[in-house]
């Protein structure tokens, strides 16, 4: 089966992209995709199943906004409906910001770039023929199958018997309504479907540790010759980080749900104040989690920027060693600082202090990281292709995000701003503008190495224009309404607020047509897009040196890495629309 | 209160903290207080909203600084005809990087102790101040003074430190006034508090800002804050609204304020416990298997003892409100009852059913004094 070898990118063009073996092809048939232990195929299933609670998620957030600018949600108007109808309109909101959150958390952000562009690009860059693991590799992807489909069946029934409740008698009772937070004693009292949510998001949670696992035991065992620590590309120290989370925190989740699991089915009395237990000691559980978690989302995000703006800018990339230090040092400082999720919580004011004092000590290696990469611009060749135009939409949002949560760290505004609109806006900005953003950019620059197509690059640049726009016009307006006082989780507002909701939901359209356009242009470029030469970018990290799509071997010979950011050796030949090496 | 005016605010122009507006931060909160942060109406507003503003400016200028930078990367060095990046260009500069590592980190710990010491002023009451017990519950707000009332809405006087001690019902609330900048958490099995004094007569939204359910967002309620001299005439009235309200009136306010709303509607739809509606003169099936006429002494019983007879259908989960309500309520409830029930046709009186007797009043306080301890 590698009895093809590795073409070069400089000879016979054409054979690369339309004959020859590669993972695409290389089988076929249900069974070689859901069986199988190749990366690449685990990545491209992750990828689908993921897009796929991206737009679940998605479309629900729409329903949201929608809901949040009609006149019900005005409670001036609320004396124009029935009070039953207007609880049963409040059921159906809870049930669905329920589901959106959490489908947004555990099955779209936390495994999003990780699962998919790790699975793919990770051995690839290491010059691997898979991961350390692949069977485990299989395994987790068929834990996270079972987990999210638990978890997407019962906020999705949630939802619909909410709204049609003679739905109930087909598929039972069940939802989820407390948020995907869970917090007790709520979680305790409501009769949603609890046990069978958190079961659910504890699944998930082996998947996320086995991946963790995997990735850790690939960047040790498979570097190739050549491929000192301070060698490896910034993507595999910002996984690494994310690794050391996944395995250290999501225990800690697990053991959380359980005992939420004991305490729904057997009354111990660990959470519930009715049983001597303590609701605030869930939150600290919860928070021990949860926050790093932010960090296993946007990690990863931070190392896909990094790979981005120097391949793009054809440019080395500033501060290799402080970008590969300041990850570890957030996935190690993101351990401390749970706490301010809960300054108005009646923890201690010494604990609130020591827990902000912390906070502020994990916007340092962020900011750093900010300036390296606009460094690497400085002096560079810019290429404002759709991946770049992406990095400039995460620099931008992230900074947003990141300055936002200066207010959020210090005590007396938090105070104020705590679950207003204003955490809102902060959190989609750090989640959404920075780790769907990221996983978006990824998504373009490495889809010619993934499907063998070139995308539209200018459907691509007006798609993110969108989509920069959109994401703007909905969530910096949340900000305002947030330090005005609009608390969140909120089915209904005072008059007050409704212009700020108005104008939120008009651009939520603008960022969802947006995302529309990426797909279209995505599912464009599968059915029409132009052949993908093997290094469209001209960046030296291992990924580009095999053909677009990779052999099902990935490479032939384990090719020799060198400083993975020197891209002088790459000289752009017009008639392959791509890089090939000066030397070869 | 509407944000988003582009009309200058008077209130926000004129600054009634005196010795504080020639400073650059309040300048700037002058000119953000168009879009951001509500008036303020207590004794945080400065430092809260000065902190606000100084973290702002800070904001508006890195990211203008990051976005200056960005642009110009961009067109000066964005691949063009005709132009060639100038190899090789740096990557690595340690005195740089110090740079951009020191200097935020000195920024931030500057604000970290600003927002410490704003916090601290929030975390330690002054001993002096007026204690104002806070029940939450789903979904509503229970606030009870030192003689016994309990409202639904927050009454304060003006330029007063205010106490609250909170509790809660049922699941964690948490009591959130924008204009006043605090926001605590109702926790149950647990006290909190927080304290704060309000500089501005007028009224200001409360809001629950921790997820509770159902009807989290209309668990809301109103403060008012009162002129110098006025609460404690408002406190006495609003204790005696037996002396000036009819009964019916009386009874119906006694529903709403003290928990009766909670587990009994009143328009026939059952809920953790039986309707009020059409209760007064049916009989009902109890679990025991017997049948009683729902009377007067049936219904006072009930709210003394509630778990004497349950009726059929129901859990007994009823606390019981002896010493807690006044036989005088008790009637009012009862009168209230009767005038939402088809079984009831005879007359009602109309006058109050308390006479405002000092000597009554006194025995009143007393015995309201009583209940509160018995509360605590």
């Amino acid at each position: 089966m590698t009895s093809i070898p590795t073409p070069h990118a400089n000879d016979l063009p054409e054979s690369q992209h339309n004959s020859g073996d590669n993972y695409l092809n290389h089988s076929r048939g249900f069974a070689s995709w859901a069986f199988t232990v190749d990366h690449k195929r685990i990545g491209i299933m992750y990828g689908i199943s993921i897009c796929t609670f991206l737009l679940l998620g998605g479309i629900f957030a729409l329903i949201l906004r929608t809901m949040l600018a009609l006149p019900i949600a005005n409670i001036e108007n609320h004396a124009n409906y029935d009070p039953a109808y207007l609880k049963h309109w409040m059921d159906v909101y809870n049930h669905m910001f329920t589901l959106h959150g959490a489908v947004m958390v555990f099955l779209f952000i936390i495994p999003g770039i990780p699962a998919v562009l790790g699975n793919f690009v990770l051995p690839l860059m290491l010059g691997a023929k898979d991961v350390a693991f692949p069977k485990l590799n299989l395994a987790s992807f068929h834990i996270f199958v079972i987990g999210s489909l638990i978890l997407a069946w019962v906020l999705l029934k949630g939802v619909l018997v909410a709204m049609f409740p003679g739905l109930a008698q087909y598929i039972g009772y069940g939802g989820l309504e407390t948020g995907w937070t869970f917090y007790t004693p709520y979680s305790m009292d409501s009769n949603s479907a609890v046990v069978e949510a958190t079961f659910g998001a504890f699944v998930l949670g082996f998947s996320s540790i086995l991946t963790g696992v995997n990735f850790i035991a690939s960047m040790h065992m498979l570097r190739p010759k050549g491929m000192s620590w301070f060698r490896m590309p910034l993507f595999l120290w910002a996984l690494y980080g994310t690794a050391i989370i996944q395995l250290l925190a999501t225990p800690v989740l697990a053991i959380t749900l359980l005992l939420l699991i004991a305490e729904r089915a057997f009354r111990v009395g660990i959470f519930d104040p009715n049983l001597g237990g303590d609701p605030i000691l869930y939150q600290h559980f919860f928070w021990f989690y949860s926050h790093p978690a932010v960090y296993i989302m946007v990690l990863p995000a931070m190392g896909v920027i990094s790979e981005l703006v120097t391949a793009h800018s054809r440019k080395h990339i500033f501060g290799y060693s402080f970008i590969a230090y300041s990850s570890i040092a957030i996935a190690l400082l993101g351990f401390f600082v749970w706490g301010h999720h809960m300054f108005t919580s009646g923890q201690s004011p010494m604990a609130n202090a020591v827990f902000s004092l912390l906070t502020f000590s994990v916007s340092i290696p962020s900011a750093i990281k900010v300036f390296n990469w606009l460094s690497t611009m400085y002096r560079g060749e810019i290429h404002l292709r759709t991946p770049m135009l992406y990095v400039l939409s995460f620099i931008l949002l992230f900074a947003i995000g990141g300055l936002t949560g200066l207010f959020l760290g210090a005590l007396a505004t938090d105070i104020h701003l705590h679950d207003t609109y204003f955490i809102v806006a902060h959190f989609h900005y750090v989640m959404m503008g920075s780790t769907l953003i990221a996983f978006l950019g990824g998504m373009y620059h490495w889809w010619p190495k993934m499907t063998g197509k070139m995308y539209s690059e200018k459907v691509g640049a007006i798609a993110c224009a969108m989509v920069f726009v959109g994401f703007n016009l909905t969530f910096f307006i949340q900000f305002i309404a947030g330090s005005q006082g609009m608390p969140r989780r909120y089915a209904s507002y005072i008059d007050d607020y409704q212009i700020y909701h108005h104008i939120s939901t008009g651009g939520a359209f603008v960022l969802g047509s947006g995302l529309f356009l990426v797909l279209f242009n995505w599912i464009h470029s599968l059915l029409k897009g132009a052949p993908a030469p093997a290094n469209p970018w001209g960046a030296n990290t291992l990924e580009w040196q095999c053909s677009s799509p990779p052999p099902h071997d990935n490479f032939t010979d384990t090719p020799a890495a060198g400083d993975p950011y020197d891209m002088t050796e790459w000289q752009y030949d017009e008639s392959i629309k791509g890089y090939v090496k000066a030397n070869d | 209160m509407t944000a988003l005016t582009l009309i200058p605010n008077p209130k926000s122009l004129n600054p009634q903290n005196k010795g504080y507006e020639t400073t650059m931060i309040n300048l700037l909160a002058q000119i953000g207080s168009r879009v951001w942060m509500p008036d303020n109406a207590s004794n945080y507003g400065s430092e809260v909203d000065g902190l606000f503003y100084f973290i702002y400016w800070l904001c508006v200028l890195m990211f203008m600084m990051i976005l200056g930078w960005m642009v110009l990367f961009v067109v000066r060095y964005r691949k063009r005809a005709g132009y060639e990046a100038n190899k090789p260009a740096p990557h690595h500069s340690t005195a740089l990087e110090l740079t951009w590592s020191i200097i935020p980190t000195f920024v931030v710990m500057g604000i970290f102790y600003f927002g410490f010491k704003g916090f601290l002023d929030m975390a330690t009451p002054p001993s002096q101040a007026y204690e104002i017990q806070v029940i939450a519950k789903k979904w509503s707000w229970q606030f009870v003074y030192p003689n016994g009332h309990v409202d639904n809405n927050l009454h304060v006087p003006v330029d007063t430190p205010i106490r609250l001690v909170m509790q809660s019902d049922d699941v964690i609330h948490s009591l959130f006034i924008p204009a006043f900048r605090i926001k605590k958490d109702a926790v149950p099995g647990r006290f909190t508090k927080t304290w704060f004094t309000a500089t501005q007569p007028g009224d200001f939204n409360l809001f629950c800002a921790e997820y509770c359910g159902q009807q989290h967002s209309v668990m809301k309620s109103v403060v008012t804050v009162h002129p110098a001299g006025e609460f404690e005439g408002w406190l006495t009235d609003a204790a005696n609204f037996l002396k000036t309200m009819s009964p019916i009136e009386a009874g119906e306010k006694i529903y709403n304020l003290r928990g009766c709303a909670q587990c009994h509607t009143n328009d026939g739809q059952a809920s953790t416990g039986p309707s009020f509606k059409d209760l007064f003169g049916r009989e009902e099936a109890m679990t025991d298997g017997s049948k009683i006429l729902a009377d007067e002494a049936y219904i006072k019983q009930s709210i003394l003892e509630p778990g004497a007879h349950i009726v059929s259908g129901y859990q007994n989960v009823m606390p019981t409100y002896k010493g807690q309500l006044k036989d005088s309520e008790i009637t009012a409830l009862i009168l209230y009852f009767k005038s939402i029930s088809k079984h009831f046709d005879g007359n009602i009186p109309t006058e109050p059913l308390e006479k405002d007797d000092q000597a009554a009043s006194e025995q009143e306080n007393q015995s309201s004094q009583t209940t509160t301890e018995g509360q605590q």
